[in-house]
């Protein structure tokens, strides 16, 4: 297939199929099953629920039914997740074996499976998937067709205007006119840094270069964060056709993404998605017959965090190891092998081909001043909704957190937020309806970072998370400059000693100064952000690293040297629980005799705590 | 041209400048430390760094270019703070017991370390250990000692063209390391220790021999022999505070004669012997269109990596041994039964500037009668300190000459250790041996200078012979490739393993990365080889009369069975080293 005519031919027709889809009213006796096969849901077996809904269907004889594997739903928590459509009934939580009564209630006798229903925040059951707080305040833009199509299918995609920006791009615009709705629609890169897409675009096309690459930035490395992963398993290819317009924007031939090879369902969709383009001639030379030509290739990476960082990714993509280069030259005017290189990462792509469709002012009209669009965040931690959530730029954490996360699960408090990642900071509870952009979290002593959301309760020791995301950066530093190679490591054994106790008021001040220095003087991104989780931590949590250094007390209990595990005596009633649960022996006190810990013996282990009716132990 | 300022000085330089050359040229120093001009320029120490007005971070002034109407500020408490909080931590991690380094008092790390008046470390932590990889006859890899700034690896890779070493590990445990983090004695290291002469630190040194020697010297019963190759005369002063290339020959002959040695003699002497083989076989094989182009064979560095790297093509090298160890062979027989001592008591010293001479003396192939033909080898840096440990003032000593009768030498042999040198001598003796007749200017301009290769044509009666000389292993390997695909249109090479030839080579005195980059050290070396071989009477090898004498009391004609025996070896594939 080589037209622009027949792509549209399909499209109609495939529409018209899929119609039910999006339609709930759609007047159609087929139903789709639709079952998630995001990498969440496929770790709980939903393959083998694809399976037994297929084999169930071909031994009944059912007919007008089919089954589709997608991409992730988003609401992780609840899965495996299954759809019914048009109805849109969502199962949550559905075991293999639960697919046979799927099939006899709701296919064969039309009746909604109540045990396998989804509850909502208030602990009502819902039916439709629209009526899920979770997804009510969504907006989807980049998630569209994730968990709509089957990625492992070309025409599904065409099916929902796939392909029909590259069509405009290559037979209405100039490149010029590219850039300039790209410019003018707002987007800003969504790896973490918030750089214009626009201005990265005219820059990369205004570079010296007889050639330039695309590049597709799909290292996502930040700990909890899989909004890349998702975008790849369940819409390739509006990944490649964003790459394909870059590449008729700037002037390139050749595009890259750069995939970790920890993902392996998305670089196996990616490959489909890449054959299947190539089959249609979608990929290739002389795309829909315009003369333009455009092909792409997969890189895997082998997990080094920092092949993120822009620079140390086209090393690892030139073969060598992967360490950042000093910048400028940005990859705009000197990338892959010295030529001009767009490097974009891959939500900032999964938006391109709508805002080619409806326009920069359809694009700009979602967001903030200054951030436009939707921002997708994996929503992770002590949040009762974990998951994949796309918002409008400018919701406010609070939202995000209590209405679509579904506030904090055990009755606890809310302490703070991650979010960027081992770049990013923390957000704490006065700051909770701090709109959500690029600008506010900067502000505030965070960032945007890739869209990673951890939410932590009042159990939550902020040294301990400082400490967390230290050791991280630590064991993913490249090792190429000094200051992120050794200082990270100096700050991480800082923090180690203040859990541990051995920390003064002056290893405050030292890791203070370290950071700061570090930041200034590390040679890339990661090496420069790897502080914030530090200084954020200090600049709302300094109290608590105080309490460390000169209490000796961690108050979460979370650092086991500095927990203080008494009991109350006004609350216990003698009842003797705790001494027979524990370990070591380290409660005192006989028959009607309040309780105490001897400290000496005590492990912190904290079972006293769990085991006691009263909640007189803390 | 850019215009630009740096602390508050107008500077106006060529674009593509960096803002380090830039302030240099200003008269402004700023500190570097994993720098090395032109070899590794990557910024990774972050010593340089410097605030540039209007941009966030610093910037990396030995890699970023200037622009017009940047405002660079080199010294501001903030960089300095920086610069303070970086060397701080390189010394946390770093073994520091400077007392007992080799490289104290020339230690990039440790100038900076009183430069910033660092008294006492802020971030003492957990330091990562290596094993000292010792195994080799030439070099010692001391990674507690390492500051990460690749430096090595950039000399091994982009300059030898080897790749022997990279870094390995990430973050906190990176470290230099080899395939499969073998010893560099079993991989494809070459010895050619040019990254001894990179490294700011202690982490690479030669294999000392010190003690060996002062054990013989003690012994009354050896007749220890030492002999100092034509580079090392024109560098020893320097590690004793002279200008470079500072020409020594007398004060060092004191030196040795005042540690207790029984001879002292010249290798240059060797030298002569290696031309008059060397050009014989040449001519010979010229004439027979046997392998043609023969190349030398004197670099213990370029003969390893021939073995390692390109086994078919061994039969190009010369035969003949190297300066030293023919002369080592030669004092072993000849000059053991003329002077009537029992070889084995003959203890052979060769003061050398080159690490991969330990490896070579102690090859099989270099043995006589059982006996190796030198048992000890030396760098120059090996005699500063031995001079250095017996107290000798060495800058006050009277100039001795050599002992007679083996340190007699020409001018060709003098200029041995400098690129070309071997071709010039050799083109001297070849001429006439060809012609019969004398050869009127002796220099050949074309084969010397810094070129990484140059080649010449010469015209020798009614032949036109094409040379080509070739150093550094970068150089060496284009040429072999040449070779191994037929295209080489010369008949004789000289390869030296060492960029500049031995005058810069793996043994000699260590030159600092500001050194490096203002002063022209393989020039000033070389121009003191040159010197030596215009002052001298005789200046074509086949001239030496006590070389002429050993022919013909002892060894019978040049190429002939007994030259044969003592001044020609063989090569042998290194397979296991294939790449």
């Amino acid at each position: 297939m080589k037209t622009i005519e027949e792509l549209e031919k399909i499209r109609v027709e495939k529409r018209a199929e899929l119609d039910l889809r999006k339609n709930t009213n759609a007047d159609t006796r087929e139903k789709h099953i639709l079952v998630c096969n995001g990498t969440g849901c496929t770790s709980s077996k939903s393959p083998k629920i694809l399976e037994n809904f297929k084999r169930i269907i071909k031994e009944k004889g059912i007919e007008n039914v089919r089954v589709i594997k997608t991409g992730c739903f988003g609401l992780c928590a609840k899965g495996p997740i299954v759809i019914i459509r048009p109805d849109d009934t969502f199962y949550a939580m559905v075991k293999p074996e639960d697919c046979e009564e799927i099939i006899n209630s709701h296919i064969i006798e039309g009746k909604v499976v109540e045990r396998l229903l989804c509850k909502d925040i208030d602990g009502t059951k819902v039916t439709r998937l629209d009526d899920l707080t979770f997804y009510k305040k969504q907006k989807r833009i980049a998630l569209k067709n994730c968990g709509v199509i089957n990625p492992e299918e070309i025409d599904e995609y065409i099916a929902f205007d796939g392909y029909k920006a590259l069509a405009k791009v290559l037979t209405e615009m100039s490149k010029d006119e590219v850039i300039d709705v790209i410019d003018k629609s707002g987007l800003r890169g969504r790896g973490g840094a918030g750089f214009p897409t626009g201005k990265k675009w005219k820059l990369t096309k205004d570079a010296k270069g007889d050639k330039k690459y695309v590049v597709c930035n799909a290292d996502e490395g930040d700990p909890g964060a899989f909004m890349d992963r998702s975008i790849l398993e369940g819409d390739p290819h509006a990944v490649l056709e964003a790459m394909e317009i870059a590449g008729y924007a700037i002037g390139a031939e050749k595009g890259y993404i750069y995939v970790r090879a920890e993902y392996p369902i998305a670089v196996h969709r990616l490959q489909i998605a890449i054959d299947e383009a190539r089959d249609y001639g979608i990929l290739g030379e002389n795309i829909f017959g315009t003369g333009f030509n455009f092909d792409i290739e997969i890189r895997l990476g082998a997990g080094a965090f920092v092949c993120g960082e822009e620079t140390a990714l086209l090393e690892s993509i030139e073969g060598r190891r992967g360490q950042p280069r000093v910048k400028p030259p940005y990859p705009a005017t000197s990338g892959l092998w010295g030529c001009p290189t767009l490097i974009n990462n891959v939500e900032t792509y999964a938006n391109i081909a709508q805002i080619i469709l409806n326009g920069s002012e359809w694009y700009s009209s979602i967001g903030t001043e200054t951030s436009k669009g939707t921002k997708v965040f994996a929503l992770g931690g002590n949040v009762n909704n974990v998951g994949l959530v796309e918002v409008p730029m400018g919701t406010t954490l609070r939202e995000i957190v209590f209405d679509i996360g579904g506030g904090i699960p055990n009755g606890r408090e809310f302490k703070a937020a991650q979010t960027g990642g081992p770049s990013g900071g923390c957000i704490p509870k006065e700051h909770l309806d701090t709109p959500i952009d690029y600008e506010s979290l900067k502000e505030i002593g965070s960032m945007m970072g890739s869209g990673g959301l951890i939410v932590m309760d009042d159990t939550k020791c902020m040294v301990c998370l400082a400490k967390f995301y230290l050791e991280f950066t630590v064991s993913e530093s490249c090792g190429k400059c000094t200051p992120c190679r050794i200082g990270t490591k100096r700050m991480l054994e800082i923090l180690e000693k203040l859990c541990s106790g051995e920390g003064t008021e002056y290893d405050i001040y030292r890791l203070e100064k370290l950071a700061v220095n570090i930041k200034k003087a590390s040679i890339c991104g990661l090496g420069q952000s790897a502080p914030n989780p530090v200084i954020s931590t200090l600049k709302y949590f300094r109290e608590e690293f105080r309490q460390h250094a000169i209490e000796k007390e961690c108050k979460t209990m979370e650092c086991k040297a500095l927990a203080k595990i008494e009991i109350d005596p006004d609350k216990c009633k003698a009842c003797g629980l705790c001494q027979r649960n524990c370990p070591v022996n380290a409660i005192e006190g006989e028959g009607r005799d309040i309780r105490h810990i001897n400290q000496d013996k005590c492990i912190k282990c904290t079972t006293c705590i769990r085991s006691c009716p009263f909640h007189a132990i803390g | 041209m850019v215009n630009l300022k740096i602390d508050d000085k107008n500077v106006v330089v060529p674009e593509g400048t960096t803002i380090l050359d830039a302030a240099k040229q200003a008269g402004i120093d700023i500190p570097t430390l994993c720098f090395l001009k032109d070899i590794n320029e990557v910024g990774d120490c972050r010593m340089c760094i410097v605030e540039v007005e209007g941009r966030r971070g610093f910037a990396t002034s030995c890699i970023q270019k200037v622009e017009e109407g940047m405002v660079v500020h080199t010294h501001t408490p903030n960089v300095l703070e920086a610069r303070h909080t970086i060397l701080d931590l390189i010394i946390s991690n770093h073994s520091k017991d400077c007392l007992t380094c080799t490289r104290s008092g020339n230690c990039e790390l440790q100038d900076l370390a009183i430069k910033f008046n660092v008294l006492d470390i802020d971030y003492k932590g957990e330091r990562t250990e290596h094993k000292i990889d010792d195994k080799s006859p030439s070099i010692v890899r001391d990674f507690n000692k390492c500051i990460l700034c690749r430096r090595c690896v950039a000399t091994c890779k982009n300059v030898q063209n080897i790749g022997a070493i990279d870094c390995i590990e990430r973050g906190f445990e990176s470290c230099i390391s080899t395939t499969y983090d073998h010893s560099l004695n079993d991989v494809n290291c070459t010895f050619c220790g040019q990254c001894i002469e990179s490294c700011p630190t202690g982490a690479l040194h030669e294999k000392e021999n010190i003690n060996d020697v002062w054990a013989k010297l003690k012994d009354p019963d050896t007749y220890v022999v030492v002999q100092t190759a034509p580079s090392v005369r024109v560098a020893l002063g320097e590690e004793f505070g002279m200008e470079i290339g500072t020409n020594v020959t007398g004060r060092m002959v004191s030196a040795l004669k005042a540690l207790g040695f029984d001879k002292v003699f010249d290798t240059n002497t060797g030298a002569d012997f290696t031309i008059m083989e060397e050009a014989t076989e040449f001519v010979k094989r010229f004439k027979e269109n046997d392998n043609l182009p023969m190349t030398t064979s004197c670099c213990p560095g370029w003969v390893r990596f021939a073995e390692m790297e390109y086994q078919e093509n061994l039969a190009h090298l010369s035969s003949c041994k190297s300066p030293h160890q023919m002369f080592g062979a030669i004092i072993k027989t000849y000059y053991a039964e003329k002077n009537n001592i029992d070889p084995k008591k003959i203890y052979v010293v060769s003061v050398m500037p080159c690490i991969a001479k330990k490896y070579e003396r102690q090859r099989e192939e270099m043995k006589e009668n059982g006996l190796w033909d030198v048992d000890a080898v030396i760098t120059t840096r090996e005699l500063a300190r031995m001079i250095k440990q017996a107290n000798i003032e060495f800058n006050k000593l009277e100039d001795e000459t050599f002992d007679n009768p083996m340190g007699e030498a020409t001018g060709a042999a003098a200029i041995f250790g400098v690129t070309g040198g071997v071709m010039e001598a050799a083109l001297r003796t070849a001429y006439e041996l060809i012609t019969g007749e004398e050869l009127k200017k002796l220099e050949f301009e074309d084969v010397r200078g810094a070129k990484g290769i140059k080649k010449a044509s010469v015209k020798i009666g009614d032949k036109e012979i094409k040379v080509a000389v070739a150093h550094g292993l970068g150089n060496a390997r284009k040429v072999m490739e040449d070779i191994k695909n037929g295209i080489a249109d010369y008949s004789f090479v000289e390869v030296m393993a060492c960029p500049g030839g031995c005058i810069m080579g793996g043994g000699q005195p260590i030159k600092n990365s500001k050194t490096r980059m203002t002063v022209d050290v393989a020039g000033k070396r070389a121009k003191a080889m040159y010197s030596i071989d215009e002052r001298s009477v005789i200046r074509k090898s086949h001239e030496n009369p006590i070389m002429k004498q050993i022919y013909k009391e002892y060894i019978g004609n040049p190429g002939e069975h007994k030259a044969h025996e003592l001044l020609h070896t063989h090569y042998t594939p290194m397979e296991e080293y294939r790449i």
